[in-house]
């Protein structure tokens, strides 16, 4: 069974992370907060394809569902501070 | 017609459709209902497309917006998002401000 902490490894992987935390147990729904410089200047759905893109096929195969909130390092210190 | 210009016309000729899981009366997953409750709070009158009806759609969509999952909604003919960024977009009024626009 895929495990948050596998999952987290994936996507660091191929894309380089400030911070990133996976969350869930049952093996195909999990939620995640990532923070990545790669984010800077790209929209929303931007962000969300570059994760996507981290995980490839996987995303089609083992993953159902991932949730995520995406920030930029400097969007994340703001959310940090507040 | 194949399956991406058949997406295309649907997208380009209704102002809002939600591709989802299921119906808005009956959502088969949890984020196609969240995307559902969304738009009603928006009061947004939408197209819904059920991708379970139809295999290649199902499989036609994902790559017609390079995005693996599904609900995906789009407004105008622009790919917005998919439930993630509809409830952050929601929250910050830019969802109803876009979906203002496209009535």
């Amino acid at each position: 069974m895929l495990s948050a902490q596998q999952l987290e490894a994936y996507i660091t992987q191929n894309l380089a992370c400030e911070f990133i935390k996976v969350l869930g147990d049952d093996g195909t729904h999990f939620e995640s907060v990532i923070v990545s410089n790669a984010f800077v200047g790209k929209s929303m759905v931007q962000q969300h394809q570059l994760v996507y893109a981290a995980l490839g096929d996987r995303m089609r195969s083992e993953i159902h569902a991932l949730s995520m909130k995406t920030f930029t390092p400097e969007q994340w210190q703001k959310q940090s501070a507040a | 017609m194949d399956t991406q210009a058949k997406i295309k016309e649907m997208v380009t000729t209704n102002p809002v459709v939600l591709y989802m899981k299921g119906t808005p009366k009956f959502p088969q997953c949890g984020f196609s209902n969240l995307a559902t409750q969304i738009l009603d709070a928006c009061n947004a009158k939408y197209v819904a497309v059920d991708v379970l009806q139809d295999q290649a759609v199902r499989e036609g969509i994902k790559v017609f917006a390079n995005w693996p999952t599904i609900p995906q909604l789009y407004i105008n003919g622009e790919f917005v998002g998919g439930s993630d960024i509809m409830r952050a977009m929601y929250e910050s009024g830019e969802l109803q401000t876009l979906l203002n626009a496209a009535k």
